[in-house]
């Protein structure tokens, strides 16, 4: 009987890969309910400083987040080298500061104007003035809950 | 000509690269992080209306330089010697028995010549504009931790667990609300024992 085909020999069985999207799948969900979407790309440079007895910032719609640095090598032609604040996607001065925190806190709803905590992403290297006088504008805008955002570690190893 | 039996099946070998696709973008936009960091509070910008007098053995004054370098009360101190000095002076509990400052749980020195008791007890930090961002922090996470220490110690006393592991299963937000609610009490109590009294001055200009 011609019907079946005989197999030949030396020719190995194709490995099944119907599994293959469940396992894939599987992974998609996973990735799904873990992320979160990056808001804006960073255009300073933001080696955050050690620090040991850390709080965790819960509730990420509560949080409003100003970085200081210097620019990346790709900006510093124009902006130059020194440390500079950045606001979303932008570069700011410090007068932009108390602007920007009630623009983003007229954005949130009623119930959580009162309660937005301030992240402050410094670098390591930036020098206290500009500090003091973004908390400065905070103050005037009664921005007053800051959290100074550090990595969890040795707070000694910022002084290398 | 009519079809016979049901309708022909989809072609699902696509799914895996539609899946595929997909996974590839959440993986490239994913950043499991959470953030973390030290709170503080800033003080209004207007100032309180009733001036309160502060004794000048109630303040421990911190200076850093732009050099990074530490006076604290009047001393050059290293920087890892900063806590061990923050926590003596804060447990010191000066006033003598009897009166109404009196700290029954303190376990310093008693010197008349520090502070109260830690109620009264503020610290007061000044740097310069040139300090370095990372020594400010550090010196913000000692004086941290020697309140977080000095917590701890009556925590555990009272409650026979850490201050900070109370805190932070208070703070986390999937903790059922009858344990928080329970929590709350015992947080604040130790925070009343310890109430973290950080002044921050206006940063010196010039040298």
């Amino acid at each position: 009987m011609g019907k079946f085909n005989k197999k030949k020999d030396g020719d190995l069985p194709a490995v099944s890969t119907a599994s293959l999207p469940d396992i894939v799948f599987m992974l998609l969900f996973f990735f799904m309910t873990v992320t979160t979407m990056k808001d804006s790309s960073l255009m300073v440079q933001n080696t955050l400083p050690n620090a040991s007895e850390v709080k965790k910032l819960e509730k990420k719609d509560r949080v409003l987040y100003v970085y200081v640095g210097k620019p990346t090598p790709q900006y510093q032609k124009v902006f130059g080298s020194e440390p500079k604040i950045q606001l979303n996607d932008k570069f700011a001065s410090v007068s932009e500061v108390g602007p920007f925190i009630l623009q983003e806190r007229a954005k949130k709803p009623q119930e959580l104007q009162n309660v937005l905590t301030t992240a402050l992403k410094v670098d390591k290297g930036a020098n206290m003035g500009l500090i003091s006088d973004i908390k400065q504008e905070l103050r005037k805008v009664n921005a007053l809950k800051i959290n100074y955002t550090t990595y969890e570690g040795d707070a000694f190893r910022n002084l290398q | 000509m009519s079809r016979r039996g049901g309708p022909p099946e989809v072609n699902a070998g696509s799914m895996a690269d539609i899946a595929f696709l997909l996974l590839i973008f959440f993986l490239v936009t994913t950043t499991i992080e959470t953030d973390a960091g030290l709170d503080r509070m800033l003080p209004p910008l207007e100032p309180p209306e009733t001036d309160v007098v502060i004794k000048q053995k109630n303040i421990f004054t911190v200076n850093i330089n732009k050099n990074g370098q530490l006076l604290v009360e009047e001393e050059l101190t290293q920087l890892k010697d900063l806590r061990a000095k923050a926590i003596a002076f804060l447990d010191n509990g000066g006033s003598p028995s009897g009166t109404s400052d009196y700290c029954n749980y303190c376990k310093g020195r008693r010197d008349a010549s520090s502070s109260d008791s830690p109620i009264k007890a503020i610290i007061s930090l000044k740097n310069d504009r040139e300090t370095k961002y990372g020594t400010y922090i550090t010196v913000q996470n000692e004086l941290v931790g020697a309140y977080n220490d000095l917590r701890n110690r009556e925590a555990q006393r009272l409650y026979g667990r850490d201050f900070t592991e109370m805190e932070s299963e208070f703070l986390n937000p999937e903790t059922p609300s009858r344990i928080r609610d329970e929590l709350k009490d015992k947080v604040q109590r130790v925070q009343e024992l310890f109430p973290q009294k950080l002044s921050e001055a206006q940063t010196s200009t010039a040298n």
